[in-house]
């Protein structure tokens, strides 16, 4: 078996190149059906030629052989009766000898033909046997003979003359019946060996010239089907390389037209598109341009003004207990709606990066542990706050990851500050694990889960699940929207699973290296302690970010909580400072 | 190579029997009126001096002219690109330059950093963050008595704030200084760049590690022989960084 499997591979293996070759290359695939082909027809027309050659040759030989036998036969005939009605009767001898004599002179010199004179049985008294010219008597085939003696009349065969030297030709043999005047009229055979030695060396030489011609034929069919092709296949392929170099980037790359024929046709063609493309990439460029610099202008001028109604709120805020009531819940009131102000805003602003094609990665190696380690020390007021727990499962060595650090740092914070805010004071458990391309951290709450039929929205911007009570809860409706872009921009997966009453699991995997590539994540999606399933619900992995609706995803039913709270709000600008 | 002390000693002074706590001098640097108003405010209320420039072209003479302690420099400035007066003001000074910015782009941010601010504060902020900001920047770590440290060929005198190679000085400025004695006081310790944050930035949460990045980079091109094969400050790949070998 294992022989057999060996002898396949290495047959596979054998046979790889040609095949590849074959696949890839189309002048070789046209060249060998050309040469398939051609030496098929060829073949053919020289099989076809030599049959009628051959036919025409030897039907003209054989006629006039026919002939030449049948007279040469009447006249030996004539001559033997003739020596009957003399006189003296002649011995069978004399007989013989005259007859082969007078038909060998007939026969002339080089002989037309060689004469064999057989006797046939039963023999009967002195039956003398001549051939001239030392041909053997072996020449004549057996069947021709019983046919003669059955027959009596004239028959013929194509033969090969032997001759008692060895010689080997060959030739037409035509027998005739022949009777004796001689003592009990013993019959013979006389028998007509045309040798075909001419007619031979015609058909060799007609041979060698139509395979010479035929190889010639398909060498020039051959030669002629490749310089076709490359003619064809070599602007296909500078077409190809051009295509390619555009597509690589060099937007000013065009084809040369030469001439006005087909592949003049493409390359303008190919021009027009490529100046097409060139100029709507640039258009889009230079808008994209304008909208990443207003995007910089509106928030370094919506700033600054910012910061100073900031300060001053913080400030009245500070003094809040100076005032009469109402003035002092006014300061309260500004300074939260100043925070959500301020959380919308550089929220808007990421966005508007992300979909601008603005935002930039600052990878460099981190270990995750010590990211996810840190993201739930931050969150510990909110976790003590709403009396939970956050559980941390990691591996023992370190999960080394090229990650824009502050970037995932933000998705990683949304992620848990939504899990403790959403888990209803149950504990939630944070998961790392990591293989060899990829590492994983899953955020796992035990709150009310999701509401069916609420699927693939919970990455959509603004989205909330209950409208009625959204405006109570705080957040700005983008942190998961923020973060499932920075986790497109790690080449990474950000996916949501979850069902009623038990609870929703995120997870976010990212590739090892900045260039790697997502196969499967090193945890699974659907946690191991869900519950009886009633939903299936289950997201496919997201690959290839589109703009319009984010792939996967099951919702997670966020559960309001009843007072915000700036800490957990203000998720991209909170930055606690030592005093 | 010339000799500048920048160590730049705090104005604290005790008048009679009510304790006027001077904690600085603190430039702000900004055009616009308001805000710089509103930071005059904060900042007096914390018990600093401010003095304001509103124009980039006067930064540099009003620095001369003010000495303060601390500068707070917008990077967006009529006149002169705050970037520029910056690499001006860094160029003949080490004082603290908090950078205020509206832009939160890497670039930005990196190229600020890379033109010699220590910090930076990003708007809209809260008041206290600026404050402890400005605060961390003038804060002197007291070491009691004469602390000598040494990292790769270099000596480090903490209470003289200098550091010498064979007895030449190298002029760090002070936030280059206490990182070098931040990873000379512990040579086997590896840094993360987060307890660098802490213990040289006085970050109590993770912050921006680019800070890190950047920094390292400014000190190791004044300390190393070759910067880019370190030997005084050496990279551990995902992990910080640590004293090289002496």
């Amino acid at each position: 078996m294992s022989a057999w499997s060996e002898v396949v591979g290495g047959l596979r293996s054998v046979l790889r190149r040609p095949l590849h070759a074959w696949r890839t290359s189309m002048s070789l695939r046209v060249v060998t059906s050309t040469l398939a082909l051609s030496l098929l027809v060829v073949g053919l027309i020289g099989v076809l030629l030599m049959g009628r050659i051959t036919s025409g040759l030897l039907d003209a030989k054989e006629r006039a052989s026919v002939v030449e036998a049948g007279s040469g036969a009447a006249d030996a005939q004539r001559q033997l009766d003739a020596a009957n009605t003399g006189p003296q009767t002649t011995s069978a001898t004399t007989l013989v000898d005259n007859v082969t004599n007078s038909l060998a002179s007939r026969a002339g010199k080089p002989g037309l033909y060689e004469v064999v004179l057989l006797a046939s049985p039963p023999k009967v008294g002195d039956t003398p046997e001549r051939a001239t010219n030392q041909v053997s008597d072996t020449s004549v085939p057996a069947e021709l003979r019983t046919a003669v003696q059955d027959d009596q009349r004239q028959s013929w065969t194509y033969t090969e003359v032997r001759y008692t030297d060895g010689r080997v030709v060959p030739g037409l043999v035509v027998g005739a019946p022949l009777t004796l005047p001689s003592a009990g009229n013993p019959r013979y055979e006389l028998y007509f060996l045309f040798p075909l030695t001419q007619e031979q060396s015609t058909l060799d030489l007609v041979k060698r010239t139509v395979l010479l011609v035929g190889i010639l034929l398909v060498l020039t069919l051959v030669g002629v089907a490749y310089i076709v092709t490359r003619q064809v296949v070599t602007p296909v392929r500078y077409a190809a390389r051009t295509a390619e170099r555009f597509s690589a980037g060099y937007l000013t790359e065009r084809m040369a037209v030469r001439g006005e024929d087909e592949m003049a046709t493409l390359a303008t063609s190919f021009n027009t598109m490529a100046s097409s493309l060139q100029e709507q990439i640039t258009r889009l460029e230079a808008l994209s341009r304008v909208q990443q610099r207003f995007v910089s202008d509106v928030s370094h001028e919506l700033r600054t003004p910012l910061t100073t109604v900031r300060m001053a709120a913080d400030l009245l805020y500070e003094s809040r207990e100076d005032f009469d009531p109402a003035t002092a819940r006014s300061a309260e009131l500004l300074q939260t709606q100043l925070d959500r102000f301020e959380a919308l805003l550089s929220d808007l602003l990421e966005i508007s990066r992300f979909d601008a094609g603005a935002a930039v990665l600052d990878a460099e190696p981190v270990d995750m542990r010590a990211l996810v380690g840190r993201v739930i020390e931050a969150a510990a007021p909110l976790t003590e706050r709403k009396g939970s727990v956050i559980r941390l499962t990691a591996p023992d060595a370190p999960c080394l990851v090229e990650v824009d650090a502050r970037r995932i740092d933000r998705v990683l914070r949304n992620l848990v500050v939504n899990a403790v805010e959403h888990g209803e004071g149950r504990p939630v458990d944070v998961t790392v694990a990591c293989d060899d391309d990829a590492v994983a951290v899953t955020v796992r709450d035990h709150g009310v889960g999701l509401r069916p039929g609420e699927s693939s929205l919970v990455f959509s911007r603004f989205w909330r699940a209950d409208p009625a009570r959204a405006r109570t809860t705080g957040g700005t409706g983008l942190g998961l929207s923020i973060a499932l872009e920075d986790a497109r921009l790690h080449g990474g997966w950000l996916q949501a699973w979850g069902q009623p009453g038990d609870g929703a699991n995120l997870r976010l995997t990212l590739p090892r290296t900045v260039q790697g590539h997502l196969e499967e994540s090193p945890l699974p999606l659907e946690p191991a302690d869900a519950g009886p399933r009633v939903q299936t619900s289950l997201a496919t992995p997201y690959r290839e970010p589109r703009r319009s609706a984010p792939t996967v995803i099951t919702a997670i039913t966020p559960e309001p909580t009843p007072e915000p709270t700036p800490e957990s709000e203000s998720e991209s600008t909170s930055e606690e400072v030592a005093p | 190579m010339t000799t500048v002390s920048w160590g730049v000693p705090l104005r604290a002074s005790v008048v009679g029997a009510t304790m006027t706590f001077v904690k600085g001098r603190v430039l702000v640097v900004d055009d616009d009126t308001a805000l710089a108003e509103m930071l005059g405010i904060v900042l007096r209320t914390e018990g600093f001096e401010p003095v304001f420039c509103a124009d980039g072209a006067k930064a540099v003479e009003a620095f001369r002219e003010s000495k303060p302690d601390l500068v707070l420099l917008d990077l967006m400035l009529p006149g002169r690109d705050g970037i520029d007066v910056c690499r001006a003001i860094r160029a003949e000074s080490g004082v603290p330059i908090v950078m205020l910015t509206a832009k939160t782009d890497t670039v930005d941010i990196v190229l600020g950093l890379e033109s010699g601010a220590d910090d930076y504060v990003v708007k809209p902020f809260k008041p206290k963050e600026l404050v402890a900001r400005v605060r961390t920047r003038l804060r002197r770590t007291d070491t009691a008595g004469p602390e000598n440290l040494s990292i790769g060929d270099l000596q480090i005198d903490v209470a003289g704030h200098s550091v010498k190679r064979d007895g030449e000085p190298i002029a760090l400025t002070p936030l280059e200084f206490d990182l070098l004695a931040a990873l000379a006081r512990k040579p086997w310790q590896v840094f993360t760049r987060e307890v660098l944050l802490q213990e040289v930035w006085g970050y109590r949460h993770a912050a921006d590690t680019r800070l890190v990045n950047v920094h390292v980079q400014r000190l190791r091109s004044k300390i190393e022989h070759d910067p880019e094969r370190p030997q005084i400050v050496v990279t551990v790949r995902g992990v910080g960084y640590k004293a090289g070998p002496p």
